[in-house]
């Protein structure tokens, strides 16, 4: 059983004469499609967009915390930037961040599918996301607000003055994109498998998304209701979370985080899902262990849900119920450990090269691992006493969504770069990115675990003293970490130009999406294809590879 | 090295002499919690070199140079058994640490002094049973029990004292506890830890822990004259609360008398711990929990009492419990004899003076 794969076909490759790029031209055929790779690349410019301005507000906040006294700007300005931050970094791009544009792009052609299920039902999504974040930024420029993105009552219901329903609106009107999504993905996945395309023989980035599908779908309208009652308590004065009418501001807690924890692995498996894919084509082997991570995908969306009071152990809940959430949070922790070693079972025996996908898909797994672990640390009741709060939280949670998340974004948008816009991404320079990221975020996050354990809060606009030397550290890191960011900004408009023309497949990987014309047809496939291997199959697209060899020879 | 600047080097040196990466151990609770964190962090180091070790190894010996052929395979029950199993025994053995560590914080021996803690936007108001106001400052006596019951006036906020490894939220509307005991007399940090609106990070103070003596002078020098159940008993006369809570077997409200902490039978047939979440709430919303035999004619006191009012009025109801008096009575006396033997009368007239 062994594989010896061909060189890419990119000496002789060309661009294809129509694509899915070039089927229409104007503003208006874009603003207006159905088809699902357009949409795609929508979300990818317009959660770009909102990642510039997110990363900025990041920017200030190290700028403003490099001295002890808020002397940058004043505490009123700070809670405002690290909200909007936050909500900005949440709903507008860790959310859609992979779903939407690389799962929107690849989830049809993965299947063997022409389009999703919905395609005008897509565009509507994108849409609501748009008008989300028109709310946000009106939010914004109208003077901001300054709730944190957690709307925590009663200070967001009664004590704020800023725009607080405005910011939850946007939310809540982005929150319906990501239920439609979800919707879309679920039903595509369900129908729209081409012949031959068994579940188990789905890429493991389909499982991922289908799992994530699933907690879109029922924990974002909680989310949904929760705003509406904030805003109605702000408006009308309902009191559902006043204890002076006789409501409980700890349900507000409950509610928000029955949703916003489920919401973390909405950011992260999507993540896990790019890379699987990544992972197994970079080393030329199946995936180790198929249906465990599978299987773990879903164990993670199903577990997710409970263990949302993880959040409130020092809250006033019951100690027995903060004893039962504990377990379940160690529960769920163990399938991210499967999904990790079998990850790394993956390159055993492989024929593993070292292009820019995997660079960062390493990096995934090196801060994945530490951000997982250091999750046991807050799930540890007695530990969470004392950490939570702290910039302990703020270094777990950066280092599972920004080491994590947005290391397999980068990922995935250099993968499937070549798929996308048909041309490659200049290599040398994209290696320099991802290790320069790397290095980045290790000295911008972790110091801010040693912070945490000596006790400095979150959400700090002046500090004292003794703490200023690791914030010093984190902001030089910030600083490398931008640069880190900044440069696949440059070179990948860039390439879209000057990139080597690309050829149907230059991993060589094995999945559909590969083997048709980059970039696609607007119909994906001029018949549709009929599956008839099992994701992964090496041996396959060598046998495939040989024959068409011999046809055009 | 002094000749790269003087100015400089005399920012490094500053830099190095406030860097810290540990934050002092001042509590019975912190040696149990920084335990628990090494192991923790063993863990994590643990964890983090098998992947490491898996991924570098595995990329050197099987990089295409060396193995151009991928040898295909398709998993391992007995792997996969391994890497659930494993991690998740050596998960469950922090989860009942953690949660051995987490109830012996919540759950403050019977015997511990009892502090009041009032959140506001943007102070912390302590109020001590002997009649001391504090605002952001804590002042407590080394290797005592403390027991502090939190409320907020407004937001959420969230009492942290780091070098205790403890902390808790202040909710509004509800009472919640902490407990430490204190090790190391110093001066340690107080943060609000709970975003609490514009002046967040200025709501911090100092947590002053002193040796009983000190203790003893500060708690004399700084008594507002009146306890806090005294206190209470001038507000339960002004507010008229002695008209219908007599005490007379006729009155139209409950004795008071004894009944802290007494398991109390309501008109629903339900019965209640009469503790001080009770009392609170039976001030506030009277209708809600109405004991036996009574009529719910008790009007609301929603809006007329602030927090701190309120904790005077539970604080005197407490004190009409002989067992609360008696419990108060020993604290008081175990500090006074526990600094009897070596001060004579010279600490108490400086109030400052350290052995």
């Amino acid at each position: 059983m062994s594989t010896i794969v061909s060189l890419p076909d990119q000496a002789t490759a060309k661009l294809p004469h129509k694509s899915y790029l070039n089927e229409e031209y104007g503003l208006k055929s874009w603003l207006l499609t159905g088809d699902h790779k357009r949409i795609a690349i929508l979300y990818l410019i317009s959660i770009t967009f909102f990642f510039v301005i997110g990363g900025v507000l990041a920017g200030l906040i190290r700028l403003e915390l490099l001295t002890p006294p808020a002397d940058l700007m004043s505490t009123d300005t700070y809670n405002k930037v690290f909200s909007m931050h936050g909500i900005i970094m949440i709903f507008l791009f860790l959310v859609p961040s992979v779903p939407a544009t690389i799962g929107n792009f690849l989830i049809p052609l993965m299947v063997g599918a022409r389009d999703l299920a919905f395609p005008k039902i897509n565009l509507l999504s994108w849409y609501l996301y748009v008008i989300g974040g028109i709310f946000i930024l009106s939010a914004m420029v109208l003077g901001g607000v300054d709730t944190g993105w957690t709307f925590t009552t009663p200070l967001s219901t009664h004590y704020l003055n800023t725009h607080v329903v405005t910011a939850a609106m946007g939310i809540f009107v982005a929150g319906f994109s990501s239920i439609l999504t979800g919707l879309n993905f679920i039903v595509t996945i369900h129908r729209m498998r081409c012949p031959g395309m068994t579940w188990f023989r789905l890429p493991l980035f389909v499982w991922g998304h289908y799992a994530t599908s699933i907690i879109m779908i029922l924990g974002t309208p909680v989310l949904a209701i929760t705003l509406v009652l904030v805003a109605l308590e702000r408006t009308i004065n309902i009191g559902v979370f006043d204890p002076t009418k006789g409501g409980d501001p700890l349900l507000f807690q409950h509610l928000f985080w029955f949703y916003s924890h489920p919401a973390v692995y909405i950011m992260i498996l999507p993540g896990m899902a790019v890379i699987s894919e990544v992972i197994s084509t970079f080393s030329r082997k199946r995936v180790f262990g198929y249906t465990a991570v599978a299987f773990s995908s879903v164990a993670i969306a199903v577990f997710g849900f409970l263990v949302w009071e993880h959040h409130m152990f020092i809250m006033g809940v019951s100690q027995y119920s903060a004893l039962v959430f504990s377990l379940l949070t160690m529960l769920v922790a163990v399938p991210s450990a499967i999904k990790i070693f079998n990850w790394s079972m993956t390159l055993y025996q492989g024929s593993i090269t070292f292009e820019t996908p995997m660079l960062y898909a390493f990096g995934f797994i090196g801060l994945f691992t530490i951000g997982g672990l250091t999750g046991i640390f807050l799930a540890t009741l007695g530990m969470d006493v004392h950490l939570t709060e702290t910039y302990f939280i703020v270094a777990h949670f950066h280092f599972v969504m920004v080491g994590g998340m947005l290391m397999a974004y980068l990922a995935g948008v250099h993968f499937w770069w070549p798929k996308m816009t048909g041309r490659m991404y200049p290599e040398a320079i994209s290696k320099l990115s991802a290790i320069v990221t790397f290095i980045g975020f290790i000295v911008t996050f972790f110091p801010q675990f040693l912070l945490g354990y000596l006790g400095m809060p979150r959400r700090y606009a002046a500090y004292p003293a003794d703490f200023q030397v690791l914030n010093v550290f984190s902001t030089a890191g910030a600083s490398i970490l931008g640069i880190g960011y900044l440069m696949p900004m440059l070179y990948l408009p860039w390439s879209l130009i000057y990139g080597k023309i690309a050829g149907n497949n230059p991993w060589q990987a094995t999945g559909l999406e590969w083997q048709i014309q980059s970039p696609p047809l607007t119909e994906n496939y001029v018949e549709i294809p009929i599956m008839d291997h099992e994701a992964y199959d090496y041996e396959w697209l060598a046998n495939k590879t040989v024959h068409e060899v011999q046809t055009v020879g | 090295m002094s000749h790269i600047s003087p100015v400089l080097w005399e920012f490094l040196v500053n830099w190095l002499k406030r860097f810290a990466i540990f934050p002092p151990e001042a509590s019975t609770i912190a040696p149990y919690a920084d335990a628990l964190y090494f192991a923790l962090v063993g863990m994590t180091i643990t964890g983090l070199l098998i992947v490491l070790t898996m991924v570098v190894v595995f990329s050197i010996r099987y990089s295409k140079d060396r193995h151009p052929e991928a040898i295909q395979m398709e998993g391992s029950t007995l792997l996969e058994a391994t890497w659930t199993l494993i991690p998740l025994g050596i998960f469950l053995v922090f989860f009942v640490w953690g949660a051995l560590l987490y109830f012996r914080i919540f759950n403050a021996p019977p015997n511990s002094m009892n502090v009041y803690v009032v959140g506001k936007q943007w102070m912390w108001k302590v109020e001590h049973p002997g009649g001391q106001h504090e605002i952001d400052a804590l002042h407590i006596p080394v290797g005592r029990p403390i027991q502090v019951t939190l409320i907020s006036q407004d937001v959420f906020h969230s009492f942290s004292i780091p070098a205790f490894r403890v902390k808790r939220e202040a909710i509004p509307g509800r009472y919640t506890t902490v407990y430490f005991q204190a090790t190391t007399p110093g001066k340690y940090h107080l943060f609000c830890t709970q975003y609490c609106g514009t002046q967040h990070s200025g709501m911090i103070g100092w947590v002053y822990v002193m040796t009983p003596e000190d203790y003893r002078a500060w708690a004399a020098g700084n008594t507002s004259g009146a306890s806090l159940a005294q206190n209470g008993e001038r507000l339960f006369a002004s507010m008229g609360c002695n008209a219908c809570h007599s005490g007379n077997a006729a009155a139209r409200g409950p004795n008071l008398a004894n009944v802290y902490n007494t398991r109390i039978r309501l008109t629903d047939g339900s019965t209640m711990v009469a503790n001080e979440a009770y009392l609170r709430e039976s001030i506030l919303n009277p209708s809600t929990h109405v004991p036996a035999g009574y009529a719910p004619i008790m009007p609301t006191y929603q809006g007329q009492i602030s927090e701190d009012g309120l904790i005077d009025l539970v604080e005197y109801i407490k004190s009409l419990d002989s067992n609360y008096r008696i419990q108060q009575m020993m604290n008081k006396s175990e500090l006074s004899s526990a600094q009897a033997a070596p001060v004579g009368n010279t600490a108490q007239a400086q109030g400052v003076a350290k052995p």
